[in-house]
């Protein structure tokens, strides 16, 4: 007992050691590999279908490709970040890490932001890595023209998969088990990638919902939002969405992107910030 | 060094701690002992901040509700299951625990040296035995030189062999003058490494007496410890 313990650490140091710890491990795992070949692969299937829908041949520019991939990554990165936020919390509860974590000098509001940094910085690269070789496999093989759209539909990406993520994490810290988070998660992308448009549809047909209550609703579910500000983004008209994008193009055309912002910022901050203070309220195991 | 007060606890409708007291001088030692799902483990867990409880608890002065972080700094320890991220490999999972209590210059072998995991450093931690991860969950709690050890079940996961071979490296550590605090229902673990004995039954402590099977008698130290009545 020659010397007294160390002073603790400051929140900002913690909370960056255990994101660096949570990077580490997701880029070291298949989920991150098999993640980002899916985009590189559904890219530049995408791009080629795109191409022979035009009817030309090998694979399309940027435009079209970037028009292609909006529903691809509505659906794929959702379901990434959604699971990937579930299993942290729930799993290190599970085998009893959660609490060996927490008895360390550490707030567990630092514990769930490192979590929220580290897979962040994980999707951040599987996103960019995906988007980014499948770029250099469209400009080598066709017109490179209109790349920005590309680049624009991968930092709205990152910014859906941000709000998706703290979804995960509420999901995580509310249960016991990576089963039951994981089945919450898959629940949680079924309702917003299918069941929301299904019940407009329902709805719509039942009630005769006015065309600002179907946008309304819309604008609430962020997968909807992404879709809408990623094809105003690449400059694709919105009537390609039906009724509600003709009205969104005719009544919202410059408030459309600070609306669609506003909305994913909420996503990207509400549940994470709901998470970090369940999390500091409830018993680790 | 630590201070308990009236601490209860409930699982949903469940009162583990029934407004459990207890005082722990500086450089003592103190088995909390008692059958399975007596309350031990979750009051080691509460001195941890792990769980919440009613009641206060305060380590080196510091409340560990309030304060927690502070509090912790001055404990290390090692939990009844051992689990490290299977991929991490074991010079990782020191150098991660290091960063946490401000090392992030850690001399990993000398961590690893006491605890006879140095030739380990670079084992991924699904490949250690039971025993392995006992000793590094040890090592890690003595980063940082932290002057209170809690440990719970200490030698649930060990073989004779190791459970003597952990046994007499705590006993050496106890020797340096740290504070430990340790859940355990073996006897012979309290004999060795105790000076004062505490039963918790039913989420309460119990002054006496002992279980069957277990006598108080005087150690070299002329303490009062629990003994099995068979050695």
């Amino acid at each position: 007992m020659s010397s007294s313990p160390l002073r603790p650490e400051s929140a900002l140091a913690n909370t960056w050691t255990i994101a660096r710890r949570e990077l580490r491990d997701a880029l070291r795992s298949r989920w991150f590999a098999l993640n980002t070949a899916a985009f590189v692969l559904l890219g530049v299937g995408v791009s080629f279908l795109s191409a022979s829908a035009g009817g030309g041949g090998g694979l399309s520019g940027f435009g079209r490709t970037t028009a292609g991939l909006v529903n691809l990554v509505t659906l794929v990165v959702p379901l990434m970040a959604l699971t990937a936020g579930a299993g942290s919390v729930a799993g290190e509860r599970e085998r009893g890490m959660l609490a060996f974590l927490l008895s360390q000098p550490v707030s567990r509001v630092e514990v769930i932001a490192g979590k929220w940094l580290g897979l962040a910085l994980a999707l951040a690269a599987s996103i960019f890595l995906g988007f980014g070789l499948c770029a250099a496999i469209v400009a080598t093989r066709a017109n490179a023209d209109g790349a920005g759209a590309l680049v624009a539909l991968a930092m709205l990406s990152l910014f859906l998969a941000l709000g998706m993520l703290g979804i995960g994490l509420l999901i995580s810290v509310l249960s016991r088990r990576t089963s039951v988070a994981t089945g919450l998660a898959v629940f949680c992308w079924l309702l917003l990638a299918f069941a929301t448009d299904l019940g407009l549809m329902a709805g719509t047909l039942t009630w005769k919902l006015s065309i600002q209550t179907i946008l309304a609703a819309c604008l609430a579910n962020p997968l909807q939002v992404f879709k809408i500000w990623s094809l105003d983004a690449a400059g694709i008209p919105l009537d390609v969405l039906g009724p509600v994008g003709q009205y969104t193009m005719d009544r919202l055309p410059n408030a459309l992107p600070w609306i669609a912002a506003a909305s994913l910022t909420l996503w990207a901050i509400v549940p994470g910030a709901s998470a970090a203070l369940l999390f500091a309220r409830k018993p680790a195991a | 060094m630590i201070s308990v007060r009236n601490v209860s606890m409930s699982f949903g409708s469940l009162k583990v701690l029934r407004g459990v007291s207890l005082e722990v001088a500086a450089g003592e030692s103190v088995a909390i002992c008692g059958t399975n799902g007596a309350g031990k483990s979750t009051l080691i867990q509460c001195l941890t901040g792990v769980h919440a409880y009613e009641g206060s608890i305060a380590i080196g002065g510091f409340d560990v509700r309030r304060d927690g972080k502070r509090a912790r700094r001055l404990i290390g320890y090692v939990p009844q299951e051992l689990a490290f991220r299977d991929d991490m490999r074991v010079d990782e999972v020191v150098r991660f625990y290091a960063a946490l209590r401000g090392d992030r210059a850690v001399d990993v072998a000398a961590v690893l040296g006491p605890v006879a995991l140095r030739d380990h450093a670079q084992a991924r931690a699904r490949v250690l035995s039971g025993g392995m991860k006992q000793r590094l969950a040890l090592a890690i709690a003595l980063l940082g030189n932290a002057p209170i050890l809690v440990l719970d079940e200490l030698s649930a996961s060990l073989d004779i062999e190791g459970r003597e071979a952990f046994l007499h490296l705590l006993v050496g550590l106890r020797g340096e003058g740290r504070t430990v605090v340790f859940a355990s229902h073996r006897p012979e673990e309290i004999a060795i490494l105790a000076e004062r004995a505490l039963w918790i039954v039913d989420g309460k402590f119990q002054s006496a007496p002992a279980p069957r099977g277990v006598v108080t008698a005087t150690n070299k130290e002329n303490r009062d410890v629990l003994i099995p009545a068979t050695a």
